[in-house]
């Protein structure tokens, strides 16, 4: 048994720890670490400073710009970005569809698309659920109807992140209705200028605008815009499914939100003692760190699990099993230790004239964004029967 | 980072596993472990031959192991074996004589030669070793101890007991050979004692070792930690066999989702109480031993007895029953968070190490 990291895994840790030390904007750090929505140009900034490192692609191998990092190395680097309380970069252009081009799209595409990924030319965003196929995401409708050298596409999305900063969306669309309804999805790049492409908002129960929903009425697609082959979609959302799931676990996010909560609570005091001196507390505090820790550890296991190359199966879901757990149960206490302070809601008050310390004004909305943990990238239960699947095969 | 058992450490547990399962059935158990004198000498004579005992002291202590790692691939075993022998007290005990420098019992006791207990709990002390009440006081005649142990395990027919005690300057450590115990069977098998103590004579090996004493709770509690994830993780795949196997309505019950995903449940807690134990027992002799055993006993006292008590739900009747082997890992695993401070007292163990913050 050895817990620890190589001196090489040490050395380059320090390494991102060193550069996110010296190159991550304050200011932008303090926002994340506030709950505060960025904006396009913040997310952009870092995108840019990481690019200019040769990090902001950390799956991507070498000849496509990315810095060729093993899975430990990547651990490493999401570990350290979340502990910094660094943005996540749009992660739909980056994790997602770049190794889909670079599983299964062409060289052509790959040159034509990866690079302005990198440098934050585009930004993707995701179209994959729609209003009457969520968990069931086989049953999608929206249709891509061949015509000429185009595919014509109509229909709905929805729940696309952060779509308001896209200006390119990759969609599964229904190009057939023959055989199971896996086998006729496919995955098609779409121009979001293109006419007959609408977005518009979705406001969540934070407040916040995180999501959108797409329509499409008549959308024409260059046939060139398929990735893979017609019908093949299923194939590619699976593979996304399973792998490219680094930090899937969050433990760092994790880290970074239980230490904020030590910190509060030392801050706040309530009937006559500090949060920190309250067993209650205390004690979930205490609980809540060990499953963390433990899940640390079965993170790492399944880390060298993938270096040595076992099959990845379950494992993944599990992480994101209990990590959203760990995870919303850490919004919870941290929502909690606030009492009745953490009734105002934020936007309506300046930091100078909150009664809290200011960096926590956004528990409460911050908690109930958190919500979606469990819900989204496959939901919970979702996951369970992935692991179920496997644990009852005959 | 690796997390693959050594070549040594995969040939002990192989070979502690195939003892176990040619030698000691549930029949077997049920037998021996209900009933003076609460195990089955056959199969302690079986263990100390095959040097499980040997491989808690380091070549040093005249053993061929000794490292936390040892007691938790050990352990594992005996948790999936649900062996009810008396291998707790004789881990602790071991540990305490090599740091007593009494390298000449532990050999013996190595050597099947006698058995050794450790009684330090009283009927107001579970965890915390300062609120000790028992006293020693050095006498013309030597040192004798005064007060009440409970909850001695493996004491029944021991030889040799180790005894905690109160000596002024602060917890000391004495041995006594065989004092006349209240004996009783654990309700999970194996055997416990209590001990009143009046002017005991006993041989003072430290006056003031509370470290030592804390060092051998906390193997103690890695080996339980251990022997629960061993326990659990057979008991998961004997329920995921039963509802594979039942039928009802005309299917398998294990085709319900219900059921399933509360399997599935079953088993990310038993991952996690792997990770946990893996990593208490490899920082053990680092500056963080306490918190990390804290934390693992603590998660395994709450994830054992979650699923233990699923197991017997998913089970149903049956699983209620004394004549099914699953029932018996599940009351073991729950039990286990009763020994060596629950996951209470070790919640409270973590605060008390929890550094203020600023």
């Amino acid at each position: 048994m050895d817990l620890e990291f190589s001196p090489a895994e040490k050395a380059f840790r320090d390494e991102v720890r060193s550069f996110l030390s010296d190159h991550l904007p304050r200011q932008i750090a303090d926002k994340v670490d506030a709950g505060k929505e960025l904006t396009k140009e913040e997310t952009l900034q870092w995108q840019a400073i990481l690019h200019a490192r040769g990090w902001a692609a950390p799956n991507w191998p070498v000849d496509y710009g990315g810095p060729g990092w093993d899975a430990v190395q990547r651990h490493i680097f999401a570990e350290e970005c979340a502990l910094h309380s660094a943005p996540r970069l749009p992660a739909f252009g980056l994790n997602m569809l770049g190794p889909v081009l670079l599983k299964f799209g062409t060289e052509d595409q790959r040159r034509a698309i990866l690079p302005r990924i990198l440098d934050g030319t585009d930004w993707w965003c995701q179209g994959y659920s729609e209003p009457g196929a969520g968990s069931d995401l086989a049953s999608l409708k929206t249709r891509a109807i061949r015509d000429g050298g185009d595919y014509v596409v109509n229909g709905q999305k929805t729940w696309t992140t952060l779509g308001q900063h896209a200006n390119k969306i990759f969609c599964l669309v229904r190009t057939s209705t023959e055989g199971k309804p896996q086998e006729g999805i496919s995955f098609l790049l779409v121009d979001l200028d293109t006419p007959g492409v609408e977005m518009r908002p979705i406001r969540l129960i934070d407040g916040g605008h995180e999501v959108n929903e797409v329509f499409f009425t008549d959308a024409r697609v260059p046939v060139e815009n398929l990735v893979g082959e017609e019908n093949q979609g299923w194939t590619i959302a699976k593979y996304l499914l399973t792998h490219e799931r680094t930090n899937i676990a969050g433990v760092g996010f994790s880290a970074r939100d239980l230490a904020r909560f030590r910190k509060l609570s030392g801050q706040l005091r309530r009937d006559g003692r500090s949060i920190a001196d309250n067993p209650v507390y205390s004690a979930r505090a205490a609980e809540i760190e060990a499953e963390l820790e433990a899940l640390r550890i079965t993170n790492l296991r399944m880390l060298a699990n993938a270096r040595d190359g076992a099959a990845e199966g379950a494992q993944s879901s599990l992480l994101k099993l209990k990590g959203t757990q760990i995870r919303q149960a850490l919004q919870e206490l941290y929502r909690s230790a606030l009492g009745p302070h953490a009734a105002p809601e934020p936007d309506d008050l300046s930091d100078n004239e909150r009664v809290v310390p200011a960096e926590s004004a956004r528990a409460a909305p911050v908690y109930f964004n958190h919500r979606k943990l469990s819900i989204f990238g496959g939901s919970n239960e979702i996951q369970r029967n992935i692991v179920a699947k496997e644990l009852f095969r005959e | 980072m690796d997390f693959n058992l050594t070549e040594d450490h995969q040939m002990l547990s192989d070979t502690l596993r195939r003892f176990l399962a040619d030698n000691y059935d549930i029949e077997t158990r049920g037998r021996a472990a209900y009933a003076a004198p609460y195990h089955a000498p056959e199969i302690w004579a079986g263990l100390a031959e095959l040097g499980i005992l040997g491989a808690f002291l380091t070549e040093d202590q005249g053993g061929f192991g000794g490292t936390a790692e040892d007691v938790r691939v050990i352990f594992e075993e005996l948790g999936r074996g649900l062996c009810a022998e008396p291998v707790l007290g004789a881990l602790m005990g071991l540990h305490l004589l090599s740091r007593a420098g009494r390298d000449d019992l532990a050999q013996a006791i190595i050597a099947g030669e006698g058995r050794i207990a450790l009684a330090v709990y009283e009927p107001q002390v579970a965890c915390d070793l300062k609120h000790i009440e028992a006293r020693a006081q050095e006498t013309a005649d030597g040192w004798q101890l005064t007060g009440r142990k409970s909850a001695i395990y493996g004491a029944p027919g021991a030889q040799h007991l180790l005894i905690v005690a109160q000596t002024g300057q602060g917890q000391g450590l004495f041995l006594a050979a065989a004092p006349e115990l209240i004996p009783a069977a654990m309700v999970d098998g194996g055997g416990v004692a209590d001990l009143v103590m009046d002017d005991l004579p006993a041989e003072c090996l430290s006056p003031d070792c509370a470290d030592w004493i804390e060092a051998a709770l906390d193997l103690g509690r890695v080996a339980l930690c251990a022997e629960a994830v061993g326990a659990m993780d057979f008991l998961i795949d004997m329920t995921v066999d039963y509802l594979k196997q039942r039928k009802q309505f005309g299917r398998s019950i294990g085709s319900f989702q219900a059921l399933q995903h509360r399997v599935v449940d079953m088993m990310v807690e038993l991952e996690q109480c792997r990770s946990i134990t893996i990593s208490a027992a490899a920082r053990f002799d680092g500056p963080d031993r306490g918190r990390q055993v804290s934390m693992a006993k603590n998660l395994i006292g709450r994830m054992g007895t979650r699923v233990a008590e699923e197991a017997i739900q998913l089970h149903g009747g049956i699983g209620m029953t004394w004549e099914y082997p699953g029932a018996h890992y599940a009351k073991r695993l729950i039990m286990i968070d009763h020994q060596l401070g629950d996951h209470n007292d070790h919640v409270l163990r973590l605060i008390a190490s929890q550094p203020k913050a600023a």
